[in-house]
């Protein structure tokens, strides 16, 4: 955890020797996610609600996803670029340092410009919770906070597994991005818009659902069953596998050389 | 003429060896395609009367611009051109004999038309098999067929040069990403790639369908379908025109001054 601090901190001084360009890109981050916004709310403008969920409602979901995937795109940068990091046989080097290799990828880049879109997705978020209607009390706050967990969860394992890929890819395949920018796309809306199918598939293979659709039933008082109030544990669960296989694409791996 | 037209054969067989990349981004577009209009279904099914567009001509909306996406959208670069300004390897660029401006135009639309060219075909086979108000349907006449392949090409046309404006900016600042990222957005939701312009509130839209970046996706989309027809289609097309002569005025005005006090950085 110091280590990682320190990390941290050298990335921190290192994006701030150019102020400027930092600013600016994170900036653009924040109207990269503005732009979603705008379309999110252009669309509400028109039809009021979608499938029984007010304006408020979608926002809370929407929230809820751009803010855990804004985090996880932040801090698990050096797994989305890891294709860069196989392909130039820097992963070798990486396996000589006596340290956790999960770690070490971890800490190799840490993106503070994609602060922008989590701040944005942050000021949504502190729109949502008093217009969308919950009635907030301890379980639906816990909730809340566990959605949070579990989506952070879901995209830190999409990341995991899109790097572990890597491994027998070299190149990183451009269809990962349907779960990882596709999940955080159509995860503005609550799942269960996109119809049964869908929705089953975002629930028991990639459960990105599980962290949003289910538990906004729970907090609007729509489905109060247990199951829904701790479905985003799902999401935690799901690591386990992205971690098996990444742990499996470590073994295989051969260096690509210089 | 023959230079330009080698330069992009050249560029066009070089992007056409990536095939397995074609694969994988044409699967991204199928579920893509698939998503959004299951999600325009859900609003549909809100409140039809709202819909500003028949269901029909969105479907088709939407899966011409999964087609064409490598061609049309405003955020493919050419990253060659990013890192010869920033590398230095810019100089030898100019030594050729021939325009920078004409070599990178080029360039960017061969890199451009070579990648839809891979995707579109199985994307719209696929579109036209799909149940009926979902798939893509041929256009109601031929008039609207023919327009609809000269307005797709001005739209590659003023896509290019708007991005030419954002290399050429490049020149007066080390660090491009800044203004990629705010030209892009800007262009991502204006040219109603997120959202088709019909969806937005009165007035914005009429704004949305003067500027420039309307002329990069929402023209041929909607000339495609018959939904921009007649006198409106008209206008429009001649606005694209008009869009792309003013988009490569600025670029080589600019580029031009550029070139007057080119700095190359790098050794």
């Amino acid at each position: 955890m110091k280590l990682y601090a320190k990390f941290f901190s050298l990335h921190l001084r290192s994006v701030m020797q150019y102020k400027s360009s930092f600013f600016l890109m994170t900036i653009g981050q924040f109207i990269m996610a503005f732009s979603a916004f705008l379309s999110v709310w252009f669309l509400f403008d028109r039809f009021y609600q979608v499938d029984g969920f007010t304006f408020q409602q979608v926002l809370l979901c929407f929230s809820v996803t751009l803010m855990s995937f804004s985090l996880c795109e932040g801090f698990f940068r050096g797994f989305d670029t890891f294709s860069y990091t196989v392909r130039n046989a820097e992963f070798d080097r990486i396996l000589l340092r006596p340290r956790n290799e999960i770690f070490l990828v971890l800490a190799s880049k840490i993106e503070l410009s994609k602060m922008g879109r989590l701040l944005q997705a942050f000021l949504v978020f502190l729109y949502a919770i008093p217009t969308s209607g919950v009635e907030w009390n301890f379980q639906r706050v816990l909730v809340l906070v566990l959605m949070l967990l579990g989506g952070v969860c879901v995209f830190c394992g999409l990341f995991l597994l899109y790097a572990a890929i890597c491994f027998f890819t070299i190149e990183g395949l451009e269809f990962m991005n349907i779960f990882t920018d596709g999940g955080r796309e159509f995860g503005s809306y609550p799942m269960g818009i996109y119809g049964d199918g869908i929705l089953r598939f975002f629930t028991f293979v990639v459960p990105i659902a599980c962290f949003q659709y289910w538990p906004l039933l729970y907090l609007l008082g729509k489905n109060e069953s247990l199951w829904c109030m701790l479905s985003p544990l799902v999401c935690i669960v799901f690591l386990l596998p992205c971690w098996a296989f990444w742990r499996f694409g470590v073994r295989h791996y051969q260096s690509t050389g210089s | 003429m023959k230079k330009y037209a080698s330069f992009f054969r050249i560029r066009f067989v070089n992007a056409l060896q990536y095939r397995a990349a074609a694969l994988a981004g044409m699967a991204t577009q199928f579920f893509w395609g698939g998503m959004l209009l299951l999600m325009f279904a859900a609003f549909y099914h809100s409140a039809p009367e709202s819909f500003p567009m028949d269901f029909q001509a969105l479907s088709c909306y939407i899966w011409l611009q999964q087609a064409f996406l490598a061609m049309l959208n405003s955020w493919a670069f050419e990253n060659d051109i990013f890192e010869a300004i920033s590398s230095g390897n810019i100089a030898y660029e100019l030594c050729r004999p021939m325009g920078l401006y004409g070599q990178w135009f080029v360039k960017a639309a061969a890199n451009r038309v070579a990648r839809a060219v891979l995707r579109c075909v199985p994307v719209l086979v696929f579109a036209a098999l799909l149940p009926a108000p979902y798939g893509i349907t041929l256009p109601p006449n031929v008039g609207a067929a023919l327009l609809f392949v000269f307005s797709l090409f001005l739209a590659l046309g003023v896509v290019v040069a708007f991005t030419m404006v954002i290399y050429i900016i490049t020149f007066y600042t080390i660090s491009p990403t800044g203004v990629r990222m705010a030209a892009t957005s800007a262009a991502e939701l204006l040219s109603g790639s997120l959202l088709p312009l019909p969806f937005f509130p009165e007035g914005l839209r009429q704004l949305a369908e003067l500027l420039p970046f309307a002329s990069m996706q929402n023209v041929p989309l909607r000339v495609y379908s018959g939904e921009l027809s007649g006198q409106a289609a008209a206008w429009s097309v001649g606005l694209q025109v008009f869009w792309l002569a003013a988009l490569l005025a600025l670029g080589v005005w600019m580029m031009h001054r550029a070139l007057h006090r080119v700095v190359v950085q790098g050794g």
